[in-house]
């Protein structure tokens, strides 16, 4: 335990004020629903006053009943549970070869000179041009959407786990190796670590990318997930199961980056 | 205990060879508390790095007990001119660490980093991080891990270089306790003159670049040491003369 007069010591720099503190509490907590009641309001307005038929905007009461409707009959968690499967698939994969290669690119220069222009220039083909190709290849079943999700991760987590493993300070590599550490020592001990505030930045813009990726193959050709959901409810005119597949994507990916910042907090309490 | 045999460095870089150290040969005996000094660039940093292993010499060699010293050895502590703490471990895992790379007993372990913490008196900020200490905290912290092995020789590279005069004269006296209890061999880099005389044995003083060893001045100066020493005539007299020794 630290003692009450170190522990005095730290809180004493700390300047408090309670006043203020709570205030921006209070905003913090009712920001968010006061902006998303808001937005549902004049959504619901617009289309009111203008009296846009459902299929060209749906009123946000469409969208929340067409959301149950689809909910209680299964379908929107079974298309859910497709794009997530193939999302939890491609992030693994992904994630895992971009830090091997990274790691292999971090620590040689010659392979860094070997393979550095492929990878640019695979980065520079969109992954729409790309998805067609993978589904010649490998059919149209969930192995593609999983390819093209893990293309689509692979590049920033990649360039992260190079900064991050170049950034581990010189001075701390000569102290493993005054300490006689093995290289599997000086990695778990030092580069990881060290690398991890870069490699969670990597991570995080992966797995926001990894959702798109999943979509665009799916809406290559599938039939089931989200992609397709949204691609059969656009030729259905059904615009507000469109609007509820969207919807899911969009809590998918928050779930996913919260996540991510959850791990954040947790592995690097160190730099609060 | 520690024999350094013609100890020659050359750095080679594309278009020349840079000579740092030339011809180097000193003994230190064990328990002795050694400085080495010299002008700024001289290659001081350089000649500690190949004592402790960190890399070989291009000529001669290095014997510790008597035995080559070809690799770093769990024998020396090393202690760098930045404290080099990990921001990610705390204070208790820092210390921690060499024994962990070592695999010791969790429990040898608490025990010699609750000594080392309480030996640097920083035993209440055992679960504080890095970043919240101050500079003459943190190197206090970095002393304590090299002291958490137990090594036989100490090998300190300007640690109180970054410090404050203040700071830097109270871990001196910290530096000379913790000596006096261990006993360890101690070989410390700096170029603080004054710094030297009031805690070596004996202070080998190294040319510009090529560093040679230009003289082997003894401190006869008595233990225990303490602050009026430094303004005593015989301490005034050995700085001078390690003054003009350096050119």
């Amino acid at each position: 335990m630290i003692s009450t007069q170190t522990r005095q010591q730290f809180t004493s720099k700390i300047t408090f004020k309670p006043f203020v503190d709570n205030w921006k509490r209070y905003i913090d907590m009712f920001l968010l629903p006061f902006v998303l009641t808001l937005f549902t309001l004049s959504w619901q307005l617009v289309v009111w006053i203008n009296d846009y038929p459902t299929f060209i905007l749906p009123t946000p009461v469409d969208v929340i009943y067409t959301f149950n409707k689809v909910l209680l009959d299964g379908t929107l968690w079974h298309h859910t549970q497709v794009t997530l499967f193939e999302i939890f698939l491609g992030l693994t994969l992904g994630i895992t070869t971009a830090m091997l290669f990274g790691y292999g690119l971090a620590k040689s220069h010659l392979l860094e000179k070997i393979l550095a222009p492929y990878l640019v220039a695979m980065q520079s083909i969109p992954v729409v041009a790309i998805a067609p190709l993978i589904i010649i290849w490998v059919g149209s079943g969930y192995l593609s959407k999983v390819l093209i999700c893990a293309l689509i991760v692979f590049f920033p987590v990649l360039i992260n786990t190079v900064i991050g493993i170049r950034s581990v300070e010189p001075n701390l590599y000569d102290l493993m190796r005054s300490l006689q550490a093995s290289r599997w020592q000086i990695f778990t001990m030092l580069e990881l670590p060290a690398a991890l505030p870069i490699l969670l930045g990597g991570l995080k813009i992966g797995v926001t990318l990894s959702v798109i990726g999943a979509v665009v193959g799916e809406f290559m050709g599938a039939d089931e997930g989200l992609g397709f959901l949204i691609n059969q409810a656009r030729g259905l005119f059904n615009t507000p199961l469109v609007f509820v597949a969207i919807l899911t994507l969009v809590i998918i990916t928050l779930s996913l980056y919260g996540l991510v910042t959850l791990l954040e907090n947790r592995l690097l309490r160190w730099r609060k | 205990m520690l024999h350094a045999n013609h100890l020659t460095k050359i750095y080679n870089t594309e278009t020349t060879a840079l000579q740092v150290i030339d011809d180097i040969s000193f003994e230190v005996m064990a328990g002795e508390f050694v400085c080495i000094v010299g002008p700024s660039g001289c290659g001081k940093t350089t000649l500690l790095r190949l004592l402790a292993g960190l890399y070989p010499p291009d000529i001669g060699e290095i014997l510790l007990n008597n035995r080559p010293l070809l690799a770093p050895s769990a024998e020396i502590g090393l202690v760098f001119q930045k404290a080099n703490l990990m921001p990610w471990r705390t204070v208790f895992d820092n210390v921690r660490l060499p024994l962990q790379v070592h695999h010791l007993p969790a429990g040898v372990i608490k025990q010699r980093v609750d000594d080392a913490l309480e030996l640097v008196g920083l035993t209440e900020f055992a679960k504080h991080y890095p970043r919240q200490l101050s500079g003459g905290m943190e190197q206090r912290v970095s002393i304590a891990r090299a002291l958490a092995y137990q090594p036989k020789v100490l090998m300190l590279d300007e640690p109180f270089g970054a410090l404050d005069a203040l700071n830097r004269e109270r871990l001196n006296e910290e530096l000379l306790r913790v000596w006096r209890i261990h006993g360890q061999t101690v070989l410390m880099v700096t170029h603080d003159i004054h710094e030297a005389v009031f805690l070596a044995d004996r202070v080998l003083v190294l040319s510009q670049r090529p560093a040679k060893l230009v003289q082997d001045i003894s401190i006869p100066l008595t233990r225990p040491r303490n602050l009026a020493i430094r303004y005593k005539p015989d301490f005034s007299k050995l700085a001078y003369r390690v003054r003009q020794a350096i050119q």
